[in-house]
């Protein structure tokens, strides 16, 4: 029972995963860069949830209106922070990636870092220490010990994989996307515009950030700080590798996979010490057996 | 005799020993201001101590990554991990040292010491650097970087009575090793990897790891074996960080798992890209953002909350203007160089440039290579006399 009760909590925390890391795969299939930001880019969803709350009042309208108030408000601030971290990663898009277009990778590699730490030093200087976040609790359902936030957060990473993936493969711009990661010259002389499509790329990305850090709150401790991010980010980022960074289907199996082993792990005392490092060394056998990742395509190089 | 050894020291290009002797004069100057000073005077100077120690460790662990991003042209994240080896395991032989051999001798505490963080750290380097150099670019900084974290949480929940746990480990009998002459020591040390970083790079496996560096398929045709290579600078570069690690842990007197993050890694990988990924840039940027870093922590109230907001601006403002193409002329009109040209140097002096052309003594420390991460190789046609070939910016 237990086993099937962390299977389903597994799934769920590899659906965040999964979110996560399908931003991560997207902006490197496409722009052909790792965006070290995109884990302060959660960060900055969840304080956009408290400044929502904060600014409004919303957050104490539990008293005042009830569960389905309370829910309303909750699904509205989720709205503010996909809106606030689209339009920041546009923003970052187009001040920090944008001028080093078609200059080394290691120096958008170093701006990424950069943005991500100026986004966490933003962030501190907003309020020091750690912030809850009135994000109601859901309830618990009755069945395990699962809450309906569990519930919510694996209904949701179902409909966004489902539409993205409908999206990438059957709407003109999803096609302008698959053009581009597979040669940016020649997508460019069939008319599609480079520069907007890795705009969009990394405004879904953000939104799947944002999603994913109002699903993190939900179902985890509801603190936000600023490094709250960073962990995740680089989760998912391990996910994004392991199944294949580049391929859509990849991350979310790749995500789904590592949301599950870290939860069977928690079945266990000394596993759960040690689940960071299970993660990371299956990262490394998987590189070591399948350098492409699970799902990836091998990349021949050419002289 | 005298002739001869007069030539030997006319041969010596002193330019390359600079940065050694700058170091040495300027720590042997401090190092005796600061054992001369005594009671208050000394204990005024305890700050600045303690700065030049954070620099010393500081510019090992940028000079040792520089071999590898720098010269080897691989991205590693995982700086931090190899310290936190050399930090733990340097620890744990101090402790052995001090309580169950009861050894006080500071000179054997520091040999040993060292000796063990270093090797250590090199054999973490090799078992990482072999499977882990199957791959490269982008997936290699993965591995690095899991590699770091890994290590984290096995020193975290390793047996409490050697590692400390997840308290950290606290050195034994701490002051018995005087720390107060530390950075004299630290220096030693930096002296020490300069001189064999260095060396390294000027012989001939340095030069089979840059050839590998600017291109890997043909450093393989030219019969360089590239595993080799890439390892030995994988573990050279970690046997240092190793010592880096040992050293902050008889300064601080404690280590603790957390403080070896992926940060960790991450601040020295910019330092040394701030320095422009050769040696001498490194030491000079280690020892520009260590005193940044202490100014801006010094200061109190405002400013100091402001530290890493002004850290991530320079970083990005800098990178964007030493790499953005749109920039690119403005930078060639504009650098260093010709502004000290246009003062100093009026006049243009072709013979001496053309001398300059064909050094061969002198190993570029720069990368100019748009491919440090990526495999696809970009034929760059910037320059301004390539019209005739065209645009082939494309990367097939």
């Amino acid at each position: 029972m237990e086993f099937l009760e962390k299977l389903i909590l597994g799934i769920s925390d590899g659906g965040i995963y999964a979110m996560i890391a399908l931003g991560y795969t997207m902006v490197y299939g496409i722009a052909k860069m790792l965006n070290f930001a995109h884990g302060d880019v959660i960060m900055v969803g969840g304080y956009s949830i408290l400044i929502f709350f904060n600014t409004t009042g919303l957050g104490f309208a539990y008293e005042a209106t009830g569960i389905r108030g309370t829910i309303f408000a909750s699904l509205i601030a989720l709205v503010v922070s996909v809106i606030v971290c689209t339009l920041l990663g546009i923003v970052i898009e187009k001040l920090a990636y944008k001028p080093l277009r078609g200059s080394s990778p290691l120096a958008v590699l170093i701006t990424a870092i950069g943005v991500s730490m100026l986004l966490q030093s933003i962030a501190q200087l907003y309020r020091k220490g750690s912030n809850a976040v009135p994000i109601y609790q859901f309830k618990p359902t009755g069945i395990f010990d699962i809450t309906m936030a569990t519930v919510f957060t694996l209904g949701m990473s179902i409909v966004v994989m489902f539409s993205l993936t409908m999206f990438v493969k059957r709407s003109k711009t999803g096609r302008a996307m698959i053009a581009v990661s597979e040669d940016k010259g020649a997508a460019q002389l069939m008319g599609i515009n480079v520069n907007n499509i890795i705009m969009i790329t990394f405004a879904i990305g953000s939104a799947l950030a944002a999603l994913a850090g109002f699903c993190s709150l939900a179902t985890g401790s509801s603190f936000v700080q600023p490094g709250y991010g960073s962990m995740p980010g680089i989760k998912a980022f391990t996910a994004a590798v392991i199944g294949g960074i580049g391929s859509i289907p990849g991350a979310m199996l790749g995500g789904i996979l590592l949301g599950i082993i870290e939860n069977l792990c928690m079945l266990n005392d000394t596993l759960a010490n040690y689940k960071d490092a299970i993660e990371f060394s299956i990262l490394i056998i998987v590189l070591l057996i399948k350098p492409a990742g699970l799902l990836g395509k091998k990349r021949r190089e050419k002289v | 005799m005298m002739k001869k050894v007069l030539s030997t020291f006319k041969s010596i290009k002193w330019k390359h020993y600079s940065v050694y002797l700058i170091i040495a004069v300027a720590v042997a100057i401090l190092g005796y201001l600061s054992l001369s000073l005594d009671g208050k005077a000394s204990r005024a100077f305890d700050t600045y101590r303690s700065l030049l120690g954070d620099m010393s460790i500081w510019i090992i662990l940028a000079v040792s990554l520089s071999l590898v991003v720098g010269f080897l042209g691989e991205l590693s994240l995982g700086h931090a991990g190899f310290m936190s080896v050399g930090a733990y395991l340097g620890a744990v032989i101090t402790n052995v040292l001090i309580a169950n051999l009861k050894i006080e001798n500071t000179f054997v505490i520091i040999v040993v010491s060292v000796f063990v963080g270093g090797v250590s750290a090199a054999a973490c380097g090799f078992i990482v650097g072999l499977p882990a150099l199957r791959l490269k670019g982008d997936y290699l900084a993965i591995v690095t970087l899991a590699f770091g974290e890994i290590v984290r949480v096995i020193f975290k929940n390793a047996n409490p009575n050697i590692f400390g746990g997840a308290g950290g480990l606290q050195l034994k009998n701490y002051f018995t090793i005087d720390r107060k002459y530390f950075f004299i020591i630290g220096f030693l040390f930096v002296i020490l990897t300069i001189a064999v970083i260095q060396n390294t790079i000027r012989s001939k496996h340095g030069r089979a790891i840059t050839a590998i560096r600017d291109n890997e398929i043909a450093a393989k045709a030219t019969g360089i074996n590239v595993t080799k290579y890439k390892l030995m600078g994988f573990v050279i570069s970690a046997a240092f960080a190793g010592i880096a690690g040992v050293l902050m842990t008889l300064k601080d007197g404690t280590v603790l798992y957390s403080k070896f993050d992926y940060n960790y890694s991450i601040e020295i990988l910019v330092i040394v890209v701030l320095g422009g990924m050769g040696i001498n840039g490194s030491v000079i940027a280690a020892v520009f953002i260590s005193l940044l870093n202490w100014k801006l922590t010094d200061m109190n109230g405002s400013l100091s909350d402001y530290k890493n907001l002004i850290y991530a601006l320079i970083l990005i403002l800098l990178i964007i203007y030493r790499n953005a193409p749109a920039l690119k002329g403005f930078r060639e009109k504009y650098n260093f160089r010709t502004l000290w040209a246009m003062v100093f140097k009026p006049k243009h002096n072709p013979a001496k440039d053309k001398g300059d052309a064909v050094r061969w003594d002198v190993v570029p420390t720069k990368i100019e290579m748009n491919e440090v991460l990526s495999t696809d190789v970009v034929i760059d046609s910037t320059g301004d006399n390539s019209a005739d070939i065209g645009e082939r910016g494309g990367n097939k």
